[in-house]
């Protein structure tokens, strides 16, 4: 048995940007990029690569990585490839810059479409730009198919079912479906893995398939934005933090308690 | 298209919290509309609930009673939910971020074609539209958006858990219970939950305690872990964790505090070797007072805390645990 997935990973700024680094243009209503930190593929869609990864050496795969958006920075969208995903799909086009999250299931559909036969399409729990955690719903709903979101472990079963684990806060569900399916991923499957040389090698042979939006049959009307962003702004603490020293580290640490003792907080 | 539709949850003792929670904010957002409160409440049988929900803020309880929705199977209350907006055809519909809301909110509103914001922490009504305003944070908590919704169709709203207080249950309030029947049968599960694993550590919930201490990757490995769980022991609180902890597998993901762990509001909460970066600070920041034990002065952890020092943790933790043991004991 072979399937077929598609693992939809978006470009996002780097979430480990220092907070002195992380600037908001207030009128554009956007987040700067900080100089000289580039961009890298969200999260959990590296976690996604992976679970793909891993079915593609358990029950095999063909692994289609996409992504929608423009101003792509090739090396970076080229890690899912360096990983061991088999060909990338960008959908690069203006048009598709900044979507709402009704906009990018629709924009992700179709292109899931063009793609033509699919299995399981695979993508990240949340964006950890916009943390909408909506779009997969939207791509499953669109395109027909059973969603299960959270996973922190997929098994495909020889008559093509799924069977997989939710992450939940306090343990996890079971969660059984048919394919084709669509799953979101969570940090709890593990560690991506690293690319490896032959990988990078391989990686930078490769083309990616680039589509604009009308190729995927979209134009703007049909990207307008349901949810509106009003204001974006960075939120300011007041909170004040009293420092509590010592002659040393040790003696600083009882100081600690006695403090909290006197503040009555223990 | 009016009113305000609340998805209601139920757990087996009784509304769940979240429940209590979206009420109290639909009437908030009622007295600036004079909409009507309608919840629904899903499950195999309603029964006191029904009043628990009027007393809490609803106007009307829908009781949506089918067997399979006994359990919080996704695309049944799913199902059932579509079928009760409908009908209702509010002009917003709220719901919690929960494992069942977060799904069922979106999902919702992609068949509907309504708009939806996920994971809010403010709402409320423009004055000069009448139309929703809402505030979620964004990039992990290291920015805060406002956004509306297009057009005048409906809204639907998931709010952030444990950011809305309940209102004082008021027994005196009358409100109008219905049987609200719905048409589902088993082909609507198309993913199903067979099981489900708990994985609860002992003692108090990290969701309830007044005092949490956590570690994170500073920590260096999972043997520290013991002396703060010893130290929360000792102060009768629970042991939490960054995700760093928990990805490295030094301590359990139930641990997890942060924006896709558990949102905790102790009156203390101990953090050691933690830099506080917005994704953790997304679970923690309602805490009423934060204590950072970090080697970094410039940690961002610093900039949230109320005390703090500025050490390394293996220096500074075990004379802390032995003076807390000695006022404890004193
Ligand atoms: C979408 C998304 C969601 C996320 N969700 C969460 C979440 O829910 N919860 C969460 O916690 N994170 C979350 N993260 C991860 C988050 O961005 C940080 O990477 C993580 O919180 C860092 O954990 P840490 O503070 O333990 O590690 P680090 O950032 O590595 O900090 C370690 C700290 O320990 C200090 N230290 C080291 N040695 C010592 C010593 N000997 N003595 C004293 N101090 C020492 C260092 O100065 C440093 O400040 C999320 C990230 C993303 C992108
Ligand atoms: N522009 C995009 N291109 C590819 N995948 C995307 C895009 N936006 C969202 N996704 C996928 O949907 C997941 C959830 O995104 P979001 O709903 O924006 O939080 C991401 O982790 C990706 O897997």
């Amino acid at each position: 048995m072979s399937i077929n997935i598609v693992v939809c990973a978006k470009q996002v700024v780097d979430p480990e940007t220092p907070a002195s680094a992380f600037r908001i243009d207030s009128d554009a209503k956007r987040v700067l990029p900080a100089a000289g930190i580039p961009p890298v593929v969200n999260g959990f869609d590296e976690n996604a690569v992976e679970a793909a990864l891993q079915l593609k050496e358990t029950v095999g795969a063909s692994v289609t990585v996409l992504s929608v958006g423009s101003g792509f920075v090739m090396d970076v969208m080229k890690k899912p490839l360096s990983m061991g995903a088999d060909q990338l799909v960008l959908v690069d086009d203006p048009l598709v810059a900044d979507l709402d999250s009704f906009a990018t299931a629709r924009a992700l559909a179709e292109s899931v479409k063009k793609l033509g036969e699919f299995d399981l399409v695979l993508c990240g729990r949340q964006a950890s730009d916009w943390d909408n955690a909506m779009a997969p719903l939207g791509v499953a709903e669109m395109l027909g198919i059973p969603c299960v979101t959270l996973a922190q472990k997929i098994e495909v079963e020889d008559d093509g079912g799924i069977v997989v684990q939710r992450a939940l806060t306090d343990g996890y569900e079971v969660v059984r479906a048919t394919l084709p399916a669509l799953v979101t991923v969570s940090n709890e499957l593990g560690e991506p893995r690293y690319p490896t040389l032959r990988g990078i090698m391989t990686a930078g042979r490769k083309r990616p398939t680039v589509w604009s939006a009308s190729d995927i049959g979209l134009r703007a009307s049909d990207l307008a934005p349901k949810l509106l962003l009003e204001d974006l702004f960075v939120p300011v603490s007041d909170r004040q933090c009293e420092l509590i020293g010592g002659e040393d580290d040790a003696d600083a640490g009882r100081n600690l308690a006695l403090r909290l003792r006197e503040a009555r907080l223990i | 298209m009016s009113g305000i539709l609340v998805f209601g949850e139920m757990n087996p003792d009784g509304l769940g919290g979240v429940t209590g929670e979206l009420l109290a904010l639909a009437r908030s957002l009622a007295a600036d509309t004079g909409d009507e409160v309608t919840v629904a409440l899903q499950s195999d049988s309603v029964g006191s609930e029904a009043e628990e929900a009027v007393a809490l803020g609803a106007d009307i309880v829908l009781k949506v009673e089918s067997e399979i929705l006994a359990e919080p199977q996704i695309d049944a209350h799913l199902a059932a939910f579509e079928q009760v907006c409908r009908a209702v055809d509010p002009g917003v519909a709220l719901l919690g971020r929960t494992p069942l809301g977060r799904d069922v909110g979106p999902r919702l509103a992609f068949r509907i074609g309504a708009a939806v914001a996920q994971d809010c922490v403010e709402v409320s009504v423009n004055p000069d539209t009448g139309r929703i305003l809402a505030t979620r944070p964004v990039y992990g908590g290291s920015a805060i958006s406002r956004v509306s919704f297009s057009g005048d169709g409906a809204q639907v709203v998931i709010v952030r858990p444990k950011t809305f207080e309940p209102l004082d249950p008021d027994a005196s309030r009358s409100g109008d219970v219905r049987d609200f029947p719905v048409t589902l049968d088993e082909s609507a599960i198309r993913a199903r939950l067979v099981d489900t694993v708990t994985q609860q550590a002992e003692g108090v919930r990290l969701e309830d305690a007044s005092i949490v201490v956590s570690g994170g990757r500073g920590l260096g490995g999972p043997e520290p872990f013991q002396q703060l769980q010893s130290l929360s022991h000792l102060l009768g609180g629970a042991l939490g964790a960054s995700r760093a902890a928990c990805d490295a597998g030094w301590i359990d993901h139930s641990h997890q505090v942060g924006l896709t762990g558990k949102t905790i509001t102790p009156d203390l909460y101990i953090t050691i070797g933690i830099s506080g970066a917005s994704q953790h600070m997304a679970g923690c920041s309602a805490s009423k007072n934060i204590v950072a034990i970090n080697r970094d002065e410039d940690a961002n952890i610093f900039k949230s805390a109320t005390f703090g020092v500025v050490g390394d943790w293996n220096r500074v933790l075990p004379s802390f645990i032995e003076t807390v043991r000695e006022l404890r004991d004193g």
